[in-house]
């Protein structure tokens, strides 16, 4: 069925609270408002008050609350109002939800999820508009999430709720409007596989969230040019399935990778190193970042678009990697 | 007095000296380096665990913060493990990987020392909001200083706490002693920080926290009237740290006069208890000697199993980041 990627997380959180009755979610507007984006339309009138819980405006606090929470057996899902406010709660998802487990030596856990949109939209300005996802991957103790199609985010969401662990689940304001094939029925998608979404021969081209539908799109323009873009979606940062990314390296022998984040430690460095270690010999040339602009994001609307990796760029990208003029 | 009340007084009494000997005992073996990193000692502080664990129940919920040996052996934890947490061996509470700043018994219901000050107040609250989900007729007790009391996440949580009426008791030790800020100097409204918690309409109580049976006379009724659904309650426990903030710093010096040591340490909560004890004729001289010499083999023992038990294989480095499935 065709579904739009907002109402693919509203049917995964749906199905994961008829069934468990331990999950709660709780975040700024997500009851009576129905979520900032609309994500959790409908969700206080089935589930009620007390399963779809509105905070006051103090994610450190109400993140804390639901660590807490997850470690006294409950699964919370804590929506973020935007991934941004994840700073304001960063103590809490670093030193709480990823330590908890092992500092305890394994006598407690936190079977918790913390969604939300990160990256840009259009002209949020610099605190609204941040790719952040570098820096949850960094924390062990974390798993990191961020779909691109309404198929898996749905999946992916179901996966993430059961989980045992601290799941940061990054969705994008830009995407939620985006519609596509979503299966019938029940399904998950496991955590930690990649999906290869365009097959192709001549170089692989590795993207996530809203960059993936970038690459797509630079992947088909560059069909014109005869050139077979592979373009593989990790769908799951941490942990990424290097095993998938390098098969398409060992086939194409040449490797782009999209993020929307800051170049400079940006999670596209950590690929590129992993695919080095794991590849190196079968690399016909150097690997090739596309990244943002290490800048705070700027508001006007020209200055935005030149932080952001496109279609263009994707495309100049991969013609000069694979010698294309 | 009956003889409920004796052997009430006396096993109170054992409590608070089993938490002095153990600690003298760990800075004892903190100066031969058989404990590392920051050591922080509950001396002086003893009848506020105990009198406060004293009126819980088995299934309540404990946690603290970094200052956390005093309410993990409250709570029952065995002495021996404990000390080996100290010393870093395999057989301590969390294996070694948490420390004297994490120590963690679930059998125990303690969840946990945590040492980012004001970090933990979230949890807290998270416990109780889990324990009132369930209808579970639990509470849930927070230790914390009075240096956590000006945090924005205290702040965050009391409000959280009060707005649902969370079955969750805040005991603010005040030792009077930020690491070497005086309270004076880091909290405005320094001669009654319980107003933090009544500003959010929290009910609030100071007790002295060096008289052990004024503190667990307090949480009685305290601990019946939030477990009868009646909201979060603080109390203000007035104490002092006979000892420096850590191993790091001596008893007085620079911030605090020797007199104004000695002078607290003249209503040691030990000695207040062994006087009432004595001058009601519920024990002899005789009978505190040889609970000196029972408690002393206690500590004794722990030392001995800490310091005969394995550190723990390399091989478990890995272990416990995550959850595996």
């Amino acid at each position: 069925m065709l579904l739009s990627y907002r109402d693919a997380l509203n049917q995964a959180m749906r199905e994961e609270m008829r069934r468990d009755s331990r999950i709660v979610l709780i975040g700024e507007e997500v009851g009576y408002y129905q979520g900032a984006f609309k994500v959790t339309k409908g969700f206080v009138e089935e589930f009620g008050p007390h399963r779809v819980v509105d905070t006051p405006i103090t994610e450190a606090g109400f993140t804390g609350l639901a660590i807490g929470a997850a470690v006294a057996g409950l699964r919370p899902i804590v929506e973020l109002m935007t991934m941004n406010f994840g700073i304001v709660a960063l103590d809490q998802i670093v030193n709480n939800a990823a330590k908890i487990r092992y500092m305890s030596g394994g006598q407690l856990s936190v079977p918790l999820v913390i969604r939300g949109p990160g990256s840009a939209a259009h002209q949020l300005g610099a605190q609204h508009s941040q790719s952040l996802e570098a820096w949850f991957c960094h924390v062990p103790g974390l798993k990191v999430v961020a779909p691109s199609t309404p198929h898996d985010a749905k999946g992916l969401l179901k996966s993430a709720i059961r989980d045992q662990n601290p799941v940061v689940f990054i969705e994008a304001q830009l995407l939620y409007g985006t519609k596509g094939e979503v299966a019938e029925g029940e399904y998950t998608i496991p955590l930690g596989r990649a999906d290869v979404k365009r097959a192709g021969t001549d170089v692989t081209v590795v993207a996530y969230s809203k960059m993936l539908l970038v690459a797509l799109e630079a992947a088909e323009r560059l069909r014109q040019d005869g050139l077979d873009v592979e373009v593989i979606d990790p769908r799951t940062l941490k942990p990424l399935d290097l095993e998938s990314i390098v098969t398409s390296v060992k086939k194409t022998g040449r490797m782009v990778i999209v993020e929307e984040g800051w170049r400079f430690c940006g999670l596209g460095a950590q690929i590129a190193d992993s695919v080095y270690a794991a590849a190196f010999d079968y690399l016909d040339a150097p690997i090739v970042r596309v990244t943002g602009e290490d800048v705070p994001m700027p508001y006007s609307r020209p200055l935005e678009d030149a932080a952001i990796p496109d279609v263009p760029r994707v495309v100049a990208a991969i013609h000069s990697l694979c010698g294309v003029a | 007095m009956t003889d409920m009340d004796e052997h009430d007084l006396r096993s109170l009494y054992r409590q608070m000296l089993l938490i002095r000997r153990f600690e003298e005992k760990s800075a004892e073996m903190y100066a031969l380096a058989k404990i590392a990193g920051f050591l922080h000692l509950y001396i002086g502080e003893e009848a506020i665990a105990v009198g406060a664990v004293a009126a819980l129940r088995p299934d309540d919920y404990v946690i603290s913060a970094y200052r956390d040996h005093g309410h993990c052996l409250a709570r029952g934890s065995d002495p021996g493990r404990v000390m080996a947490e100290l010393f870093g061996k395999a057989t301590g509470l969390c294996q070694g990987k948490g420390g004297s700043m994490h120590l963690v018994d679930l059998a125990n219901r303690f969840m946990g020392g945590y040492a980012i000050v004001g970090g933990h107040i979230p949890l807290a609250t998270g416990l109780a909001f889990a324990t009132k989900y369930r209808k579970q007729d639990l509470v849930t007790v927070c230790f914390f200083g009075e240096g956590a009391v000006p945090s924005g996440q205290a702040h965050e949580a009391f409000n959280l706490a009060a707005l649902w009426k969370l079955p969750v008791i805040f005991i603010c030790e005040n030792n009077r002693y930020g690491m070497g800020t005086p309270v004076a100097r880091a909290v405005a409204l320094y001669d009654n920080v319980a107003e933090a918690a009544r500003s959010y309409g929290i009910m609030a109580e100071r007790v002295d926290g060096m008289d052990v049976l004024a503190v667990r006379e307090l949480m009685r009724t305290v601990v019946d009237q939030v477990r009868a659904g009646h909201g979060p309650f603080f109390i203000e426990a007035m104490t002092y740290r006979f000892m420096g903030h850590s191993m790091a710093d001596p008893s007085h010096g620079h911030y605090r006069s020797k007199d104004e040591v000695e002078e607290h340490r003249k209503r040691d909560p030990l000695v207040l208890l062994k006087h009432q004890m004595l001058s009601q004729a519920l024990c002899s001289e005789g009978d505190f000697k040889s609970l000196e010499q029972e408690v002393g083999e206690v500590v004794a023992a722990a030392v001995k199993f800490a310091d005969e038990s394995p550190f723990p294989d390399p091989s478990s480095l890995h272990a416990d980041v995550m959850v595996e499935e």
